[in-house]
């Protein structure tokens, strides 16, 4: 299950040649490079998030093109800066959410019996206990910022990547060359880096493209609540004021509306891409467009029926 | 049976997990637990309160493991401490004035969400390619890049604000009082229904794209090919024969989505100022309650720890299998 099967390029340039083939992708490419861009320059665009600039509660107009705040604040200018802390939390929280994940199902699934019993149970508890009243319990005794913020998302967000891992590493498990790695005398170690975790790649990278929705969205949730610091200027405390302002029984939509758009567009980016890569490196969807490209091009209305695969495990 | 105990058994373990979080956390805080926690109260409180405070938590000069079975007594007895914002009203007292509204909210706004995705992937999965299954998926998934309770200002200020159709916050308008008639009933239906309506709009694209997915799985499979081809009416094949097994990962689902739709909804409260647990979450956060915040999780993590159950028992009677290995 390579990137694209087709062509000769490998790592990252197969995965550049998904999202350029992909228009789902490609979307969700260039709207996710557009708020990482604002994220890393945009504070040299903007003025200081924290000044009183104007009375408070304007509406947008050309001075200040989101309006103001309910503390007289340049609504556009925290948006822009809130931008790279929240995109940090997001993404950092994605990758460690899976590295965590991955160490967690792969040593499950690999070595079974007892050890797969005991890290199934335990990430099947944190599954069922709800995730946001532990993370506001967590957060509420630690000190409050970025690294608390992560470390709760961290904690409420592995056990799903886990499960996903551990189900994909049973079923890799089971097969040939898995057995001939084992007969041939690879060590555990090896098998599990050489074998099992490249075979998953594209999981993988769906994993991490999840948990960064998740993390930011959680993240948000969090600092709204005013589990942050809210002192700092970031998306979920740009909400978080606003609520504490008044700002929608005064009808100052824009304190609010922008932040959330921030929010849903980079997770709607995310999303685009995953579901970009899904349709390159998933056999059945890629047969299934072809399919119905073939029917089309030949005048036929694509019937129901598709190649289906079904996965048994 | 065994099945039925087993989960029980699961469900015992998280809870008592939950349990021993809930004791060791205010002990993990650096340095020695009672003195960090009095110290952020400090001028603020009144003695008995601290003393409240500390026997709450059972932060006794006590040997730890003797002070975490006086918390699990306390825990057993439905004694969880004393409330620091609602002082000195117990802290199960407090919980309890905002339970129903949360359970009716999560509960109507969860099963509502379920029936109509569920419903929804069944239409798009038989239409394949209608209209349906072309805007539906993506417009969802586009709203449920949305936060909820982003959603639920949006909301908030379209449909109560600007428009003026539904009220602006609350369970029930300020001039009533609760009582089982129907005046009170339609008005606690018209505060749910923003609420409400944000949640479902929120979460309905996961279970229609679940449901969706799993059902085209199925159709393609022999047994419904053959069921057909016996001729039997569409609306039998796809229901009866189709959509009842293609039903069994979105009841998985269903279990674990629950605690996952229960944190939305209570940001979603917090919206409203719907006075359910995520309007005394935000009091206990503002006021640093810690008995009050372990309190609400508590309460939260027994009640779906309980729905859970309930869905294992309705997966159950959906699949045959689990009966068979079972007994």
């Amino acid at each position: 299950m390579s990137a694209a099967a087709d062509s000769k390029a490998t790592g990252v340039a197969a995965w550049g040649l998904a999202i350029r083939r992909d228009r789902k992708a490609m979307i969700g490419a260039v709207v996710l490079a557009l708020f990482v861009l604002v994220a890393l320059f945009g504070r040299w665009f903007v003025g200081e998030p924290d000044a009183l600039v104007g009375i408070p509660l304007q509406p947008p107009s050309a001075a200040h093109w989101l309006g103001t705040t309910g503390q007289g604040q340049d609504v556009l200018t925290q948006v822009v800066v809130g931008t790279r802390v929240s995109l940090a939390i997001g993404f950092s929280v994605g990758l460690i959410v899976v590295l965590v994940g991955a160490l967690v199902g792969v040593t499950a699934g690999y070595f079974g019996r007892r050890v797969d019993g005991l890290l199934s149970l335990l990430f099947n508890i944190f599954l069922v206990i709800p995730g946001l009243p532990l993370a506001i319990v967590i957060a509420a005794y630690l000190p409050s910022g970025p690294f608390t913020l992560a470390l709760v998302l961290v904690v409420t967000g592995w056990a799903w990547n886990a499960r996903v891992i551990r189900a994909q590493t049973l079923a890799l498990r089971r097969r040939d060359f898995i057995a001939a790695a084992v007969v041939s005398g690879e060590s555990n170690f090896r098998i599990v880096t050489r074998e099992i975790l490249p075979n998953m790649t594209s999981l993988l990278v769906a994993q991490v493209i999840g948990s960064t929705v998740y993390a930011i969205g959680a993240q948000v949730g969090l600092e709204f609540l005013g589990l942050g610091d809210v002192s700092a200027v970031t998306w979920g405390t740009n909400l978080y004021w606003a609520q504490n302002d008044a700002a929608l029984l005064t009808g100052a939509w824009w304190t609010f509306a922008p932040t959330g758009l921030c929010v849903a567009l980079v997770g709607f980016g995310l999303t685009m891409l995953n579901s970009g890569f899904d349709e390159v490196t998933n056999p059945r969807l890629q047969l299934e467009r072809a399919w119905r490209k073939h029917l089309i091009l030949r005048h036929h209305v694509p019937a129901r029926s598709t190649p289906v695969v079904v996965d048994r495990d | 049976m065994r099945y039925i105990l087993r989960r029980l058994g699961f469900y015992v373990l998280a809870a008592w997990m939950a349990l021993t979080l809930n004791f060791f956390l205010p002990r993990l805080m650096p340095g020695d637990p009672a003195t960090a926690l009095f110290a952020r109260f400090r001028g603020r409180l009144a003695p008995e309160a601290m003393q409240a405070l500390r026997e709450a938590f059972g932060l006794t000069d006590a040997p730890l493991i003797s002070q975490y079975f006086t918390y699990l007594g306390h825990v057993l007895r439905g004694d969880l401490g004393i409330s620091i914002a609602y002082f000195p009203t117990p802290v199960a007292d407090v919980i309890h004035t905002g339970l129903l509204w949360t359970l009716f909210l999560a509960g109507t706004a969860v099963l509502i969400s379920f029936v109509l995705g569920t419903l929804l992937g069944i239409a798009s999965a038989w239409w394949r390619g209608g209209w349906i299954d072309t805007w539906l998926p993506s417009s969802f998934a586009f709203l449920g890049a949305f936060p909820y309770f982003w959603l639920a200002m949006v909301a908030l200020y379209v449909f109560g604000f600007s428009l003026g159709w539904l009220p602006l916050g609350h369970a029930y308008a300020d001039d009533l009082t609760p009582a089982f008639s129907a005046v009170f009933i339609a008005d606690v239906a018209r505060h749910a229904v923003l609420p409400v309506a944000t949640v479902v709009l929120a979460t309905v694209g996961g279970w229609l794209l679940t449901m969706r997915n799993t059902m085209v799985a199925v159709l393609g499979s022999d047994y419904v090919n053959l069921a057909r081809a016996k001729g039997l009416r569409p609306s039998r094949v796809v229901l009866r024969y189709a959509a009842r097994n293609a039903l069994l990962p979105s009841v998985t689902g269903f279990g674990m989505a629950l605690g996952f739709v229960l944190g939305g909804s209570l940001l979603t409260e917090i919206v409203f100022s719907y006075p359910g647990q995520g309007y005394l979450l935000v009091q206990a956060v503002r006021n640093q309650d810690y008995p009050l915040m372990q309190g609400i999780f508590l309460v939260i993590t027994l009640a779906v720890l309980g729905a859970n159950w309930v869905v294992d028992l309705v997966y159950l009677w959906l699949d045959p299998r689990t009966r068979e290995s079972s007994s």
